[in-house]
């Protein structure tokens, strides 16, 4: 079964990416295909490469970029929400005229859209969030 | 992409508090491009999103109540208010915007996009969706 | 058509367990995730609203969320199952549509 999953919160403040991230694993593990991820909200958090979590607690963001490197996972961060929280990729750099980016790996910035489409191919749609 | 499903959007948070309300809006406007068969339901605090007279200008931030008005002219015009919520918030019909929209099957008509519904109501129509958006 | 309907607040909280029990169609399934676990124990102020709501839905919970919050299992209301994330999986699969009551 195809799977689309939407995130609503940050890695840190919120249990909601954990939660998915739980989920996601488990429904691979089970022989289930994730269509995509789709971070919306705080949710496009997760896809900043910058985080530096303590040694002792987990990092959320290598733990998807991993997720997605080993099973080929499309994890799409939405542009209008990442633009307004500063998570941007180059070609966002460039067209905005910003001195840097920060887009993890494995991750991508793309429109709204995604988010439907995900909700049309899926056979599931499946939301974590506050 | 031809496939058409039942989208919901479901709406259970006040505005302004938080981003939630205006982002879900933004998710709506979206969706209509993509020619699905789009519902939205507002219960609980969500009621309070299309609630009259919105005035943001001593806050700074956006009031995006106006583009609700704009729905109807994306096709979308299927808007369920659950009566109980409405109720237990001491609100009825007339303290929310007017939405409509007009119907191209009936020469153009002017209709009401909102739906004032029951609990039980809303049960059925919660049931018949296809695919369910909660922000 | 059954449908999987995910908590994750606190009854004493927020309302949110509370809508799904009012808008949840009879044979549904609901999940208690994250902090909505703390309403699957017996004898709280919510308890009463979750017994009533089994006559017509099916209760689970998510036993990781329970075990990370120290809630012993034998606090939970009967009929209540505890599931992992494989779990979760699966309740996804085998209804037809997700509704997270966030």
């Amino acid at each position: 079964m195809k799977f689309g999953i939407q995130i609503n919160e940050g890695p840190y403040t919120h249990e909601a990416s954990t939660t998915a991230l739980n989920f996601v694993s488990a429904a691979i593990e089970a022989g289930h295909e994730i269509f995509r991820v789709f971070f919306y909200h705080d949710g496009v958090n997760n896809g900043t490469r910058y985080t530096t979590p303590p040694q002792d607690d987990r990092n959320l963001v290598n733990a998807w970029s991993e997720l997605a490197e080993k099973y080929n996972i499309d994890l799409v961060v939405c542009v209008a929400a990442a633009q307004r929280r500063g998570i941007i990729d180059k070609g966002e750099q460039e067209r905005n005229g910003k001195d840097g980016n920060n887009i993890a790996p494995g991750f991508r910035i793309s429109g709204l859209g995604q988010l439907i489409e995900a909700g049309i191919q899926s056979d599931r749609l499946v939301v974590f969030g506050d | 992409m031809s496939e058409t499903k039942k989208f919901l959007f479901v709406n259970r948070k006040a505005p302004y508090g938080t981003i939630y309300a205006w982002e879900s809006l933004e998710v709506i406007l979206i969706s209509a491009a993509f020619e699905q068969d789009v519902s939205l339901v507002f219960i609980d605090d969500g009621v309070f999103q299309i609630a009259k007279g919105q005035d943001t200008t001593e806050l700074g931030i956006k009031n995006f109540s106006p583009t609700y008005n704009a729905l109807g002219d994306y096709d979308v015009n299927k808007i369920y208010i659950e009566k109980e919520s409405l109720d237990a918030r001491g609100l009825t019909v007339d303290d929310l915007l007017k939405l409509t929209y007009e119907d191209e099957d009936d020469d153009w008509a002017e209709k009401d996009s909102i739906h004032v519904v029951s609990s039980a109501e809303l049960v059925d129509i919660m049931d018949q969706q296809d695919v369910v958006l909660s922000f | 058509m059954p449908m999987l309907h995910t908590v994750n607040k606190s009854p004493f909280e927020r309302g949110a367990l509370e809508s799904c029990i009012r808008l949840a169609i009879k044979g549904s399934s609901v999940l208690l995730i994250e902090d909505g676990v703390y309403g699957a124990s017996r004898g709280t102020a919510a308890s009463n609203m979750v017994e009533n709501a089994m006559k017509d839905l099916d209760f689970y919970v998510l036993g990781s969320d329970l075990k990370a919050r120290g809630v012993d299992e034998n606090r939970l209301i009967d009929g209540i199952t505890v599931i992992d994330y494989s779990g979760f999986v699966k309740l996804a699969v085998e209804n037809d549509k997700v509704q997270a009551w966030l």
